[in-house]
C-alpha cells in the first residue's frame, strides 16, 4: 500500500462533500484522511485527501472517478511533486505537579506548544508531518493521554505555482 | 418576464425541445402540475412512478433525446430509484424533476419528506436540490447539458415546493458555465493514428462493439470501417444492432451467453478493438484470461473506463462522435488492402459460426422459446424496436432476434432490472411513433410493473407484448439446475394469474398460444392488430440458455447446447 496526497479543488456548493465522500465509499477506495476548507477563491473549496492504493492503476481509478464528478474542478497529486505536508494534533494529557516538568520537556523537544493548563492537565498543540505527530503521541503515552484530536493532512507544493495551475 | 418557478420549469422544457413528460402528481408538485395544466404541456400519467422513469428511459434510448419524468417528494422520488439506477448503468440521458417539501420543512422529517439527493447521489451523473428560485433556470439548463453530453446519464433536480410558487424574472441561460465540466470530450488524434498503425500490423483483429456506438450514434462510421476492412465483429448485449446481424462477419453476442464463434474469436484474436464498451464481468468471463493472445485497444468517452476492468495496450479516450469519424476517415484513406489481409481470418471466424451456430432442439412437440423469437423476428421488419425485460427471454432475444439497426434493441443490460420492459416499451413507442414496438418478457418479469398495461390502454400506445410463459423464473431455475442441485427455491411460479384476463381487464387485447400450430397464425393476427396487445405464449418449463460460460471460467470453456449438447 502506498499513500498519495491529492488536492481536490471543488465548487463551494452544498452537497459537494457528500458527492466526494459517497464516491470514495461506493468505489471502495481506501482513504486515510480527508480535510476540507476554504481557499483563496471564495467559490472554491479544497479537499485534501490521503488515499492508500496498491498500484498506479488504482490511483488512476481514484483520480479518474473523482474527476467525473461535476463539482470537481481539478485534482492534483501532490505526492508526485515536491510538496510540504502538514497535519495538526491537539492532545489533552494528565499533568500533575510531579509530571508537568517532564511533559514540558517533551513539548519543547518536539517544538510543540502548550495552549491550555489546569491543575490536572495540559493541552498540547503540534503541527508537522504524520510521522512527527505519531512520534509525540507515542512518547506522551507514558503519561495519561485523555484525548486526541487530529486533522487530516493538507499540503502545498514547493515553488510559486498553485495547484489550480498545475 | 415575471413568472413563477413552475412556469419557469415548463418554459425551460420547451426550450430543450421536450415533447412529452412521464410522471405522477402529488403534494409537492401541485404547483408544477397546475402550470402544466394551464400550459397544456404533453404529459403521460403512468400508474406508478417507476413506470414513469422507465418510460422516460425507453423514450431516450429509442430517440437519442433526453427523457423527462416528474414525481412528487418522498415516496414519489424513492419510487424512481430503480429506474434512475437502470439508466445510470446503461448511460441513458434522463432528467428527473422531483418535488421536495417546502424550505421551512426540509430536515424536519416532514410529511412525504425524503432526502432524494442523498439517496440518488450514487446512481446519478449529477443531482441538485433547488432551494432558491433564482437558481432554477440555470439548474435546468445545466441538467439537460450534463445528461446528454459526454457519457450520458441521469440527472435529478429536487425542487422545494415553495420554489415552484416563488416569482422570478425568467431568462433561460444560453450557455452553461461549469468550471469542472465542459462537456467537451475531444481527445488526442495521435492516439487514433497509433491504433491505425497497430491495425496495419495485426493479423487477426476483432471489433468488440458496445453500447457506446448506439449512444453516440456512430453506427454508420462503425459499419463503414467494418465494410472497408472486413474485420469480424462481436458484440456486447448493448452493442447489438450497431452492425447488422445480416453481415456474415458479425458473429453475434459474446460473453456468458455468447455464440461459440464470438467467444472463440475473442480467445484467438491478436488485436481486440473495444468500441464503447466497459468490459463488464458478464462479457469477459474470468477477466485475467480475456483475449489472452491479443493486444487490447479501447475507444471510450470515459477516462475512468480505460484500464478499469482490463488493462489495455492502447486507448483512444474521447467522445466517439469525435473519434469515430476520424478513425473511419483514416481507415478509408489508408492504402492498405485490409480486406485481403484479413480475409483468411474472417473466413475462419465465419466458418466457426457456421460449424457451431446458435441452435436449439427442434420438433419437441412444444413451442420452443428460441423458435418464438425467430418467428417474431421474421414477421417484423427493420422498423421494429425490440424491448425486453430481464432473464432467459432477454438472452434468447439477444441470441435469436436479427438486429439490423442501431437503437433497435432496448434492454436493461447493466442493472438487469425486471419490470423495465413494459414501461420502457411505452416510452419507446411514444418517442418513435412511426415504428413498431415489440416487448419480449417473461411471466416473472411482466408482473413487476404490469400496472402499466393500463397506461398502454389509456393512451392507446401500440406495443406488442409477447410473454414467454414457462411458469418459472427461468434464469433462476437454470442456475439452480446447474449449480444448486436442482433445489428450485422460490422459483416455480405456477400462479393462478390469467395474463390474458389481466391485460383485458386493463383494456389491452389478449391472445394465448398453447400449441405449435397456433404460433404463426396467432402471432400474425396479434402483430397486425391495431393498439396494445398481449400474447401469452405457453412454453416448456425446462429449457436452458446455451451456450453458457459459467462464472469464473474462460470464454472458451462454454457449455454448448441445442443439438450439440
Amino acid at each position: 500500500m502506498k499513500k498519495f496526497l491529492l488536492a481536490v479543488l471543488v465548487d463551494n456548493k452544498p452537497g459537494v462533500l457528500t458527492h466526494v465522500a459517497g464516491l470514495i465509499s461506493r468505489r471502495a477506495f481506501n482513504i486515510e484522511s480527508i480535510a476540507a476548507g476554504y481557499t483563496e477563491e471564495a467559490d472554491v473549496t479544497r479537499i485534501n485527501i490521503v488515499v492508500s492504493v496498491d498500484s498506479e492503476q488504482e490511483l488512476h481509478q481514484v483520480v479518474n472517478q473523482l474527476s467525473k464528478l461535476i463539482d470537481v474542478i481539478k485534482i492534483v497529486n501532490l505526492s508526485a511533486v515536491e510538496s510540504i505536508k502538514r497535519e495538526l494534533v491537539m492532545l489533552k494529557v494528565r499533568a500533575t505537579p510531579k509530571t508537568r516538568a517532564d511533559i514540558i520537556n517533551v513539548v519543547n523537544i518536539f517544538r510543540a506548544k502548550i495552549v491550555d493548563v489546569s491543575r490536572e492537565n495540559v493541552v498540547i498543540e503540534l503541527t508537522g508531518e504524520q510521522s512527527k505527530i505519531d512520534a509525540i503521541c507515542e512518547v506522551l503515552s507514558d503519561y495519561e493521554i485523555l484525548e486526541i484530536a487530529r486533522t487530516g493532512a493538507i499540503a502545498l507544493s514547493r515553488g510559486p505555482i498553485p495547484a489550480k495551475e498545475m | 418576464m415575471l413568472i413563477n418557478g413552475a412556469q419557469a420549469v415548463i418554459e425551460s422544457l420547451k426550450k430543450e425541445n421536450v415533447d412529452v413528460v412521464f410522471g405522477y402528481p402529488g403534494g409537492a408538485v401541485l404547483t408544477l402540475y397546475d402550470e402544466l395544466y394551464k400550459m397544456q404541456f404533453p404529459h403521460v400519467l403512468t400508474k406508478h412512478e417507476q413506470g414513469a422513469v422507465h418510460a422516460a428511459d425507453g423514450y431516450a434510448r429509442a430517440t437519442g433525446k433526453v427523457g423527462v419524468c416528474f414525481a412528487t417528494s418522498g415516496p414519489g422520488g424513492t419510487n424512481l430509484v430503480t429506474g434512475i439506477a437502470t439508466a445510470n448503468m446503461d448511460s441513458v440521458p434522463i432528467v428527473c424533476i422531483t418535488g421536495q417539501v417546502a424550505n421551512p420543512y426540509i430536515g424536519k422529517d416532514s410529511f412525504q419528506e425524503a432526502d432524494i439527493c442523498g439517496i440518488t447521489t450514487p446512481i446519478t451523473k449529477h443531482n441538485y436540490l433547488v432551494k432558491d428560485v433564482k437558481e432554477l433556470s440555470r439548474v435546468v439548463k445545466e441538467a439537460f447539458f450534463i445528461a446528454r453530453t459526454g457519457r450520458p446519464g441521469p440527472v435529478l433536480i429536487d425542487v422545494a415546493k415553495d420554489v415552484f410558487a416563488a416569482q422570478l424574472s425568467y431568462d433561460y441561460p444560453k450557455k452553461v458555465n461549469l468550471r469542472g465540466y465542459t462537456g467537451n470530450f475531444i481527445g488526442n488524434e495521435k492516439e487514433i493514428r497509433i491504433v491505425v498503425d497497430t491495425l496495419m500490423a495485426a493479423k487477426r483483429p476483432v471489433f468488440f462493439v458496445g453500447g457506446g456506438i448506439n449512444l453516440s450514434d456512430t453506427a454508420n462510421e462503425m459499419r463503414a470501417i467494418v465494410e472497408k476492412t472486413g474485420i469480424p465483429v462481436v458484440n456486447t448485449l448493448m452493442g447489438l444492432g450497431c452492425v447488422s446481424s445480416k453481415d456474415d462477419g458479425n458473429v453475434g453476442m459474446a460473453g456468458m451467453h455468447g455464440s461459440y464463434a464470438a467467444n472463440m474469436a475473442i480467445m484467438e484474436c491478436d488485436l481486440l478493438l473495444g468500441m464503447g464498451v466497459r468490459f463488464d464481468d458478464r462479457v469477459t468471463g474470468i477477466v485475467q484470461k480475456f483475449a489472452p493472445r491479443a493486444k487490447l485497444v479501447h475507444f471510450d468517452v470515459d477516462a475512468a473506463e480505460i484500464n478499469k476492468n482490463v488493462r489495455v495496450d492502447y486507448s483512444v479516450c474521447g467522445d466517439l462522435r469525435w473519434s469515430m469519424p476520424i478513425f473511419a476517415q483514416q481507415i478509408s484513406a489508408s492504402s492498405m488492402d485490409f480486406k485481403a489481409k484479413f480475409s483468411l481470418w474472417r473466413q475462419y471466424v465465419i466458418a466457426m459460426n457456421n460449424e457451431k451456430p446458435l441452435t436449439y432442439k427442434k420438433d419437441t412437440g412444444y413451442i420452443m422459446p428460441q423458435e418464438l423469437i425467430e418467428k417474431v423476428s421474421e414477421l417484423c421488419d427493420e422498423n421494429t424496436i425490440v424491448v425486453t425485460d430481464v432473464g432467459q427471454h432477454q438472452m434468447w432475444t439477444a441470441q435469436f432476434y436479427e438486429f439490423t439497426e442501431p437503437r433497435q434493441f432496448l434492454t436493461s443490460g447493466g442493472l438487469g432490472t425486471m419490470g423495465y420492459g413494459l414501461p420502457a416499451a411505452i416510452g419507446a413507442k411514444l418517442g418513435q411513433k412511426e415504428k413498431s414496438v415489440v416487448l419480449f418478457t417473461g411471466d416473472g418479469s411482466i408482473m413487476m410493473n404490469c400496472q402499466e398495461f393500463a397506461t398502454a390502454a389509456d393512451y392507446d400506445v401500440d406495443v406488442k407484448v409477447i410473454v414467454l410463459h414457462n411458469h418459472v423464473l427461468g434464469m433462476v431455475t437454470q442456475w439452480q439446475r446447474m449449480f444448486y442441485g436442482k433445489r428450485y427455491s422460490q422459483s416455480l411460479l405456477h400462479g393462478k394469474t390469467d395474463l390474458v384476463k389481466l391485460a383485458e381487464a386493463m383494456g389491452v387485447t389478449g391472445y394465448r398460444i398453447n400449441e405449435p400450430a397456433e404460433l404463426v397464425p396467432v402471432l400474425q393476427e396479434a402483430l397486425s392488430h391495431k393498439g396494445p396487445v398481449l400474447v401469452d405464449v405457453m412454453l416448456p418449463e425446462v429449457e436452458d440458455v446455451l451456450p453458457m460460460v459459467p462464472g469464473g471460467k474462460r470464454l472458451d470453456q462454454m457449455i454448448m447446447g441445442g443439438n450439440e449438447g
